[in-house]
């Protein structure tokens, strides 16, 4: 046993104490300055994966895959403590929540971290079909901790949908170990990622055919792929907002990963179905509707959780596509889209405060009441869309144009996927931030500071990407096939 | 593995067949539960079975968990519940028997095909325990949309997960399978005590989940 730090165990053991000790501090001041502490050492942890990697384990295991996941995961959750530090003050002002709720949101938040990281991390099916689980309930219940008529259908729907996703999934996971069984022989081994990729030669097609599909369509549910997506929009708009950022951010990627890591075993086994058409399909499908969808929305956070499935979409096509530069294009828009739309998300919560409203018909002039505020959600928006010179930007130009040299037919349904998205959002936008102001005009102490710093992310990466962070994307990309 | 053990393996997984068939057309409350309580029994004697065969004495916990907990904790609580609830005497269905049957035997001859078809190599046992565990998910699934009640609803996915026990079981040699059912246990723990704790007939004065439809955000 070495008694060295081991940065994987400190990635599972830093929000797991932490959660039982927020769970234990009545004090809710302290409580929400220990949750951005323990969210910001993760992150460390997190990072100190790149100067020294652990030796993967039979449960646990850390490759160049998972640590962008990870990196990306324990970021995007440390800046939106810092944001949830603000908004959660000004719920208790307000009485939204009381102080036992808020005890309670923060263990479940830390819970959260940790099931996600696990779900990242681990290297067994089995075991990451718990975690995915965990995360579920987890924030199942913070999203109806409004306890609203509105949040408990939201809370309500989301559960029973995502119960049955995640039943599917484990089908799915018990078939690829019945395809894995024969070749790898009983026990552990059969579930472990680094023997099941290895050894995806000799598996039973048909099998892992069937078993892809019980996987698409479980974890595809928790990613919000179109038509599995009814859960998604009413979650986002009825819970805590740094629960929809990191519902979006962070939640869907989590699934989507685990769909990735099953690709790449049906990739490894040549008699095997191609996933790529499968996965377009719903990218494509996911992406046009959601477009259409953003039209008729009223509610603020629903438009967002709308932008959400449709970004999601054009992530899980550019996975589909496969090959290099499509890959790399996939990776780059889900840190991209982490990134927007969590700040995105950070802006809207303030906005909904200092409105005392989520009805986008209630708010208006908001760049005359509140500058900074409304500025930052049209930085965001403008980010999101995909307008340059923001990061956005930069993602969909490769998705396209990866995708205008391999098949011009599917590059015409992205784009005007992604145009009518284009001018929803601004339709949207123009009546929230300019013209007269209307409805009441709160003061807040927001702080603005993670929002700024992932938009100026956002903007860095559109502008100039480092070449190590290219050289890690390709690499990545080359992985997934 | 000898004939006779073959033999009882497959009586008891087309039993768990035939008890979901006999869920999907309660249409009282209790009854159902009742059941359902008789399903869970069924897929205890099931998993003990192939702990026995198998020789792997972990299972007999996961049996256990069925035991105790499906067949007696889970079905005595929601007694309890729709009791308080007031609902213990509504009937419900959205479409007639004959046709929610019709689907269902056609639900079940799919899975026959498809998992008869793919799961050739596998060993025989592993193979008939595949094929009724995926009769029992789309019989659970199947349940889930032809009924409005959340309490009904609740009970076809309990079956559901059920099936997914059994299919778990029956993959010879598979680690984590207490892990996972203890994990399921505790989703469907949640599950009843959401019933309850959101008090969905006191907030919504009533558990048809149609109801609830008209609260989504704009509709209003």
């Amino acid at each position: 046993m070495s008694v060295t730090f081991n940065a994987m165990a400190g990635l599972l053991l830093i929000p797991a104490g932490a959660a039982i000790l927020l769970a234990l501090l009545p004090d809710y001041r302290l409580t929400a300055r220990l949750n951005v502490l323990a969210t910001a050492l993760t992150f460390v942890c997190a990072l100190s994966l790149f100067v020294r990697r652990p030796e993967p384990n039979t449960y646990l295991l850390v490759d160049d895959l998972n640590s962008t996941f990870v990196v990306l995961t324990t970021f995007v959750g440390f800046t939106t403590s810092a944001f949830s530090l603000s908004y959660i003050g000004h719920e208790l002002e307000t009485g939204r929540l009381t102080p036992p709720f808020v005890r309670f949101y923060h263990a479940m938040y830390q819970v959260l971290m940790f099931a996600m990281n696990l779900a990242l991390i681990a290297n067994n099916i089995g075991l990451m079909w718990v975690a995915i689980e965990l995360a579920t309930l987890t924030t199942v219940l913070m999203v109806g901790i409004y306890r609203t008529h509105e949040a408990l259908e939201a809370a309500w729907k989301y559960f029973i949908l995502g119960s049955i996703g995640i039943a599917l999934a484990l089908f799915g996971t018990i078939l690829v170990y019945m395809a894995a069984r024969p070749v790898v022989g009983e026990g552990l081994a059969a579930m472990e990622w680094t023997t099941l990729v290895a050894r995806a030669g000799g598996f039973d097609a048909a099998l892992l055919d069937l078993a892809f599909v019980f996987l698409l369509l479980g974890y595809g549910t928790k990613v919000g792929l179109a038509p599995l997506h009814a859960w998604l929009p009413d979650a986002h708009a009825e819970g805590p907002t740094p629960i929809s950022a990191v519902l979006s951010g962070l939640l869907l990627n989590v699934a989507l990963y685990a769909l990735l890591r099953f690709k790449m075993v049906l990739a490894a086994n040549a008699a095997a179905l191609a996933p790529g058409p499968l996965m377009v399909t719903l990218g494509l499908l996911s992406l046009v509707f959601a477009a259409f969808m953003l039209y008729r929305r009223r509610d603020i956070k629903r438009m967002f959780a709308y932008s959400s499935i449709e970004h999601m979409g054009i992530i899980t096509f550019a996975f589909g596509m496969g090959g290099p530069l499509a890959n790399f294009a996939g990776l780059l828009h889900m840190t991209m889209h982490s990134l927007t739309k969590s700040a995105i998300f950070f802006a809207v919560g303030h906005v909904a405060q200092v409105k005392n409203t989520q009805r986008i018909a209630d708010m208006g002039g908001l760049t005359e009441t509140h500058p900074v505020l409304g500025w930052g959600l049209i930085l965001g928006v403008v980010a999101i869309a995909g307008l340059p010179p923001l990061g956005i930007f930069m993602s969909e130009f490769l998705v396209v144009s990866s995708t205008f040299a391999r098949a011009p037919l599917l590059a015409l349904i992205l784009v005007f996927g992604l145009l009518v998205a284009f001018a929803a959002l601004f339709l949207r936008l123009n009546s929230i931030a300019f013209g007269e102001p209307r409805g009441p005009n709160g003061k807040t102490n927001a702080s603005y500071v993670p929002m700024f710093a992932h938009l100026a992310l956002v903007l860095m990466a559109g502008i100039y990407l480092p070449p190590a962070l290219v050289a890690w994307f390709e690499n990545v990309a080359k992985l997934l096939g | 593995m000898t004939r006779i053990d073959f033999d009882i393996a497959h009586l008891l997984a087309g039993s768990l067949v035939l008890m979901s068939f006999l869920q999907l057309y309660q249409d009282r409350l209790y009854a159902l539960l009742n059941v359902y309580a008789l399903h869970a029994l069924v897929l205890a004697a099931s998993v003990a079975w192939q702990a026995f065969v198998q020789d792997a004495p972990h299972l007999y916990i996961t049996a256990a968990i069925a035991l105790i907990f499906k067949a007696i904790v889970i079905p005595v609580a929601l007694h309890r519940m729709i009791v308080r609830l007031g609902i213990h005497r509504e009937i419900e269905k959205v479409v007639g028997v004959g046709p929610v049957m019709l689907a269902g035997i056609g639900l079940v001859a799919l899975s026959m095909v498809v998992m008869l078809r793919v799961t050739h190599e596998a060993d025989p046992l592993a193979r008939e325990d595949l094929a009724f565990a995926l009769s029992v998910i789309l019989l659970g699934l199947l349940m889930m949309v032809t009924r409005r009640n959340a309490v009904s609803q609740v009970v076809g996915f309990m079956s559901l997960e059920n099936g997914l026990v059994l299919a778990a079981t029956g993959a010879k040699g598979m680690p984590l399978v207490v892990e996972i059912s203890v994990a399921f246990s505790v989703l469907i723990a949640f599950i009843v005590i959401g019933i309850f704790l959101f008090r969905i007939r006191e907030r919504f004065d009533t558990v048809d989940v149609q109801a609830l439809d008209r609260f989504r955000g704009e509709r209003r």
